[in-house]
């Protein structure tokens, strides 16, 4: 047997071994935006996370003669509520609440989604259909009036709440896996697998998962701001936190008859929500470019 | 090498090692609420075999069901009907499909979509190896001494993602892969095709080279005729999902018997400019499989074309001794045609 081949290539450098991930890691830590927002994300989260070690002010504790401040008053660096509670306090405290009700539907939704939507599209056929026809029938519901009706029935709550926005997302990331799943699954790599006599768990979980997870990925961190909004509304009806709990949305909502008279300070809630889901969106799609390794 | 043994021969060397009768797939298209549905006859009712350490040839144009037939015997897609025997054995009946797949491989046309972009070169290639339940470690030390086969230093390509090499680097990972579960058959469907003619040549001398070394026997499905004059022993030509001339290589290129052959072969280039090709031998599309002439399936673009041809389904004639036959009339002793042999007299 002659080794035949391109002598340029034949003669070059050994290559490195590396794994997928690692690859993904590196090439993800070489994007300035993608690390800029994730270090205010982790900023964020950490903050949340040690929130009592921070020796803030209680965010319960309100004060009548001390309503709206302005940003940047002695005590109040980002002023204080329609009823005199510290704002950064607030804020911190607040985003506990928020950042769970925003990525844990959606992590759940995102693990469900992806399994039905895999099935769904690599098995095909008469599965396919029961799966997508009643994923549509969640879908023809408006996401709003689905979390709004769940949450109903269900009763007032944070776990409720989840629940709910969870069973609005599942269809939505079920479509998307499905779509990239069938695309997929029609290239010769999958059938040299199935050739090798390899079986469909296996086929999904080797050859399937690693191609599909990226878009559906890129697709459910998007789902994280419109997740944290949902929220935000039910609480406002009373269907999700409850006052004087600290939590964005509803911050938001009860700091709006305020906007004429201390705008800088009623924003603030819409800003942090503003600045996580935009993180999130550029973190999502500067991963999306570094699991594509063909570039 | 560690990893897996062969499969054991069977039927010992005059059984053929896979057996194909009447081997038959119709694609239901359309069928909506109102629309009729309709069969596009992809294959139908394909025979053929493949003898042990043989190279077969399946030649055709584009569309008459090669690489259907390609995926039907690797069990890819079910089949309408016909029998697939591998050395006597019938799966399902005799042996596991997944026995089946060690014993028969394919490699595919496209390098690129035959590999997973997101799996190194190795790990593509100890992934069956693995299914079979070789270990990790097993698998990849067989990984790496099959990239030494094909001639790739495993320690430039084990690790790098199919997008980092070449097409021809690529379909000898591919190349690899197959072999990594010791098949006895290889299907090789336009395996070459893609690659320019100085890598295709490189590659071919590999086939011939593994086929010596392991045994192996090939199917090998193209559309280039010197290419399959060059690598098979016998050759098939298909048109429309039917066989219609299979033979030794030689006798069927000297000597074409069917007039479908006889166009293929006369529209290859010739080598020599004063013999160049001024007349097309054959002009057109082929008919729609979807609704195919009756008859003989040629008799529309047939430049001896008969009344009898669009009445009568060419049975596969033998044409000599040595294992040569046609689909056609005109072979057919007493068959109707003016120009077939006299009834009783010796093909």
């Amino acid at each position: 047997m002659t080794a035949v081949g391109d002598a340029a290539l034949q003669a070059a450098p050994v290559h490195k071994a590396r794994g997928y991930w690692t690859t993904v890691v590196r090439r993800l830590a070489r994007d300035p935006v993608s690390m800029v927002c994730a270090a205010i994300l982790l900023l964020i989260l950490l903050a949340t996370l040690f929130a009592p070690y921070l020796h803030l002010a209680d965010p319960y504790q309100g004060s009548m003669i001390r309503r709206l401040r302005p940003i940047g008053t002695p005590g109040y660096p980002l002023g204080t509520d329609e009823l005199g509670r510290d704002m950064l306090s607030r804020l911190i405290y607040g985003g506990r609440l928020s950042l769970l009700i925003g990525i844990l539907p959606v992590i759940l939704a995102f693990g469900i989604g992806t399994t039905l939507g895999l099935v769904a599209g690599y098995v095909g056929g008469k599965v396919n259909t029961a799966i997508m026809r009643t994923v549509d029938v969640f879908y023809a519901f408006p996401s709003v009036l689905l979390a709004i009706a769940i949450s109903g029935v269900l009763g007032a709550g944070v776990v409720n709440s989840i629940v709910s926005l969870t069973v609005v997302f599942v269809p939505q990331i079920t479509r998307v896996a499905e779509s990239v799943t069938t695309g997929v699954r029609n290239l010769d790599f999958v059938d040299a697998a199935r050739a090798s006599g390899a079986g469909p768990i296996t086929i999904m979980r080797v050859h399937m998962l690693g191609n599909v997870l990226g878009p559906i990925f890129v697709y459910a961190t998007g789902l994280i701001s419109v997740s944290m909004i949902l929220a935000s509304g039910l609480s406002f009806l009373g269907l999700g936190t409850k006052p004087p709990e600290p939590e964005w949305g509803l911050m938001l909502n009860t700091l709006r008859t305020a906007i004429y008279l201390n705008p800088g300070v009623a924003a603030l809630p819409g800003v942090m929500i503003f600045a996580v889901s935009i993180c999130f969106n550029m973190l999502s799609d500067g991963l999306r470019s570094a699991m594509d390794i063909r570039n | 090498m560690t990893g897996l043994d062969p499969l054991a021969d069977v039927g010992g060397g005059a059984q053929p090692l896979l057996d194909v009768k009447g081997l038959t797939k119709h694609f239901p298209i359309g069928g909506g609420l109102f629309a009729a549905r309709k069969l596009v006859r992809a294959v139908d009712d394909v025979s053929f075999a493949v003898g042990k350490g043989e190279t077969v040839g399946i030649v055709g144009e584009s569309g008459c069901g090669k690489s259907t037939t390609a995926r039907l015997l690797m069990h890819l897609m079910p089949r309408n009907a016909g029998d697939i025997l591998f050395d006597g054995q019938l799966v399902g009946a005799d042996f596991s499909l997944r026995e089946l797949r060690r014993g028969m491989q394919m490699v595919f046309q496209d390098s690129y979509a035959s590999l997973n972009p997101r799996l190194t070169i190795e790990d593509s290639i100890a992934f069956g190896p693995k299914v079979h339940g070789v270990a990790d470690a097993d698998a990849r030390g067989l990984a790496r001494d099959l990239l030494t086969k094909v001639g790739l230093r495993p320690e430039v390509f084990a690790n790098r993602y199919p997008h980092e090499v070449s097409g021809g680097q690529r379909q000898r990972v591919n190349i690899a892969r197959a072999l990594a579960l010791k098949p006895r058959l290889v299907i090789l469907d336009e395996a070459v095709s893609a690659l320019d003619k100085s890598v295709e040549a490189q590659v071919l001398n590999l086939l011939t080279d593994l086929k010596r070394e392991f045994g192996l026997t090939y199917l090998f499905i193209s559309h280039d005729l010197n290419v399959v004059r060059y690598i098979s022993d016998r050759v098939l030509v298909m048109y429309l999902g039917q066989v219609v001339e299979l033979g030794p290589v030689d006798a069927v290129y000297d000597g074409p018997v069917h007039p479908y052959t006889r166009a293929l072969l006369a529209a290859m280039p010739a080598m020599d400019p004063d013999a160049r090709t001024q007349v097309p031998p054959i002009s057109g599309d082929p008919p729609n499989p979807i609704d195919p002439p009756s008859g003989c399936r040629f008799h529309t673009r047939c430049p001896f074309v008969e009344e009898i041809c669009a009445k009568t389904v060419p049975p596969l004639a033998p044409v000599d001794a040595h294992g040569h036959g046609a689909a056609c009339l005109m072979a057919v002793p007493g068959s109707g045609h003016s120009r077939a042999p006299a009834a009783g007299a010796a093909a």
